[in-house]
């Protein structure tokens, strides 16, 4: 029973695959795909309409106000205004921009971030597009989302896109290199690219009780954190906003861009985060499986779900909590603390396996993560003293 | 392999470079380059070598054309004066695309169409890489930290 | 009309030929260097169609050299980038024709 609720949607699928029952291989194979295509937009589009209502809102009770609650019950149709809104806004284009560059922007940086979302495991069987290189294909359509970016900062013909763009690409290539090494453990630990692959290899509960994810492992779990905050920085989220804060570069790559484009640029960076979530929960969290052995009844999907709403959640509380980081600060990051933990991460995982995976595996892992963490932290210590830190609340 | 397929790509892929050649303006040229390499990876998914295409992708379009879109920036003086064509060149290259295509049309031997092979995974290239090619990429690595270490030293600003 | 093998040699000597055409006939230091990687990218497309409808695709010879072709050309865009900022930084100007103080 549980069997078929899990599978409900596969099922879905192959009931309309039926209609073309006598058609030639690759029209069911192109009718297939478009059929995986939609229901991906389908959900995707929903859940960003949903949670950049829910943004606002939790963001609006972190600072002691409501969010929006006039449109809709508590709020929730505040998406449709923004959309007619944005729809119905006059669509500026500047005089001595160049009118491809301008015009295509928003089109390709939307674009990779979809494409990224395609080879995620949604549930069991549930995989878009199952392909051998899953990991690979992610990040090389995430790399392409650059030249997006500056194709948005020059084709504004304006300084301040142009330095926007820049300090965006500099950011963004800079955690790259963090993001690409911290999934190596995880792909040298299972043997295979393909995110099915990765989910499977984490199957199984130590007692009933404590599941197999790579997350409870010492080099999983830093190599978590050092994933999910260069996520924060590929998707330019606070504290790592400096290419859209407002005070600082009026909108950066984005200035010149008004109602529908602006949308789809603010529709990419929502993209790119449920895509670097779902990448996170496939590779760290087990992907569709169930915490305990005992709730694997919940179908697939939703425990996916839930864990990317608990990444998305933490994205939203981050950015209500802390203040923007410098641009130098954020690079200096990158270079002298990420770079260095993420191979650490790789070799800690290789102590881990070569231990016999087990508890010895375990301590040892730990032991290499935490001297090679105290001893950054004690090197790259500025030794500057700070003043106490005082707080003023709302009477 | 699917002709329709290979017919698209090559349209796009000859475009796209092509374009990349003439176009007087730099920034329209380096954006067609990259036109050019996403048809070249769609070619290497036809051939049966993803895992080429997807480095392709990543490695070409995510590193050199940003590169290359980053030393235009830098260098704009010059950006926006198109600059004089040379024909001598023109004719070189149609010399030798010409002869390219008489040995290419008179050779018997490559008129063949492609057996059904087994997919190439990744983890047959990962096995050949540790066994039969460890010593090119241990050079390749030892060639990749020159030259990463030699243009940080090129565009350094010397301290006066 | 099924790919053949002499397909895809023509459409990567077609590459080379357009590289060629970029390379020789701009005067601008950066199309120079496009040129360069389009050639580079047609000599890819040949090793891995040879390998594909060669008499032994079990081997992955074609496939590797192609890979290690791929990251020698990231290489030498860095560099060759990296030198088109320097010079630009000396001489002003991105005119190849221009770099003449080395001649006579």
């Amino acid at each position: 029973m549980s069997d078929s609720i899990d599978q409900v949607f596969i099922s879905a699928k192959q009931w309309l695959l039926s209609f073309l029952a006598g058609a030639p291989d690759w029209l069911m194979q192109i009718a297939s795909s478009f059929l995986n295509i939609g229901a991906v937009l389908g959900v995707f589009l929903t859940l960003f309409a949903l949670i950049s209502v829910l943004e606002r809102k939790i963001l609006g009770r972190i600072q002691n106000r409501y969010g929006p609650n006039r449109v809709g019950p508590f709020g929730l149709f505040q998406p449709v205004a923004d959309g007619i809104k944005m729809l119905i806004k006059e669509d500026i284009v500047p005089n001595r921009a160049d009118k491809i560059l301008h015009f295509l922007a928003p089109i390709m940086i939307a674009a990779t971030a979809i494409l990224a979302l395609g080879i995620i495991p949604y549930g069991r069987n549930m995989t878009p597009f199952a392909i051998d290189g899953g990991i690979l294909f992610f990040f090389a359509v995430g790399s392409t989302t650059e030249l997006g970016v500056f194709m948005a900062g020059w084709g504004s013909n304006n300084k301040f896109s142009m330095l926007g763009a820049m300090r965006a690409i500099a950011q963004m290539v800079s955690y790259e290199l963090p993001l690409v090494i911290t999934t190596l453990p995880v792909v040298m630990v299972v043997g295979a690219l393909s995110p099915d692959a990765i989910v499977a290899a984490q199957t199984g509960y130590t007692f009933g009780f404590v599941p197999h994810w790579f997350v409870t492992t010492p080099w999983g779990a830093a190599a978590f954190l050092l994933f999910f905050v260069s996520g924060l920085v590929e998707s330019n989220r606070t504290p790592f906003d400096v290419p859209e804060g407002e005070s600082e570069i009026v909108a950066g790559h984005m200035t010149e861009y008004s109602g529908f484009k602006y949308a789809n640029f603010f529709m990419a960076e929502y993209f790119g985060m449920f895509a670097i979530s779902g990448l996170a929960v496939t590779l760290f969290l087990g992907g569709w499986q169930a915490p305990f052995a005992g709730l694997q009844f919940i179908p697939s999907y939703a425990w996916f779900f839930m864990k990317l709403a608990v990444l998305l959640f933490t994205f939203i509380w981050i950015r209500g909590t802390l203040p923007r980081s410098r641009v130098d600060q954020v690079m200096a990051f990158a270079w002298k603390f990420m770079l260095p933990m993420a191979f650490t991460c790789v070799i800690a995982a290789a102590v881990w396996h070569y231990q016999g995976r087990g508890l010895a595996g375990w301590f040892w892992s730990l032991v290499v993560v935490a001297i090679v963490y105290f001893g950054l932290s004690w090197f790259l210590d500025t030794g500057k003293k700070f003043a106490t830190r005082t707080y003023r609340f709302a009477e | 392999m699917n002709s329709a397929a290979f017919v698209i790509i090559a349209i796009v892929t000859l475009t796209g470079a092509l374009a990349a050649a003439t176009l007087p303006k730099l920034i329209h040229a380096a954006l067609c380059l990259v036109v050019a390499f996403v048809g070249l990876a769609a070619f290497f998914f036809l051939l049966g070598a993803e895992f080429v295409g997807l480095v392709q992708v990543f490695v070409y379009i995510g590193a050199v054309a940003v590169l290359i879109v980053f030393t235009i920036l830098l260098t704009k003086r010059d950006a926006d004066k198109p600059d004089k064509f040379n024909w001598g060149g023109v004719i070189v290259a149609i010399a030798v695309f010409g002869g390219l295509l008489w040995a290419i049309l008179h050779t018997p031997s490559v008129a063949i169409t492609a057996a059904q092979i087994p997919p190439l995974t990744i983890k047959q290239i990962g096995d050949v890489l540790m066994t039969n090619y460890v010593w090119p990429l241990q050079c390749v690595g030892l060639l990749l930290t020159a030259a990463l270490i030699g243009a940080l030293v090129l565009v350094m600003e010397e301290k006066q | 009309m099924t790919p053949t093998l002499q397909l895809f040699l023509i459409i990567s000597a077609a590459l080379f030929g357009i590289g060629l055409l970029a390379a020789l006939s701009r005067r601008h230091a950066i199309f120079i260097l496009i040129g360069i990687e389009l050639m580079l990218a047609a000599a890819n497309l040949n090793f891995v169609a040879f390998w594909r409808f060669g008499p032994e695709p079990q081997t992955p010879t074609g496939v590797m050299v192609a890979i290690f072709s791929i990251a020698i050309a990231a290489a030498e865009a860095a560099v060759g980038l990296a030198l088109v900022i320097a010079v630009y930084r000396h001489y002003r100007t991105t005119n190849v024709d221009r770099f003449n103080q080395l001649k006579g």
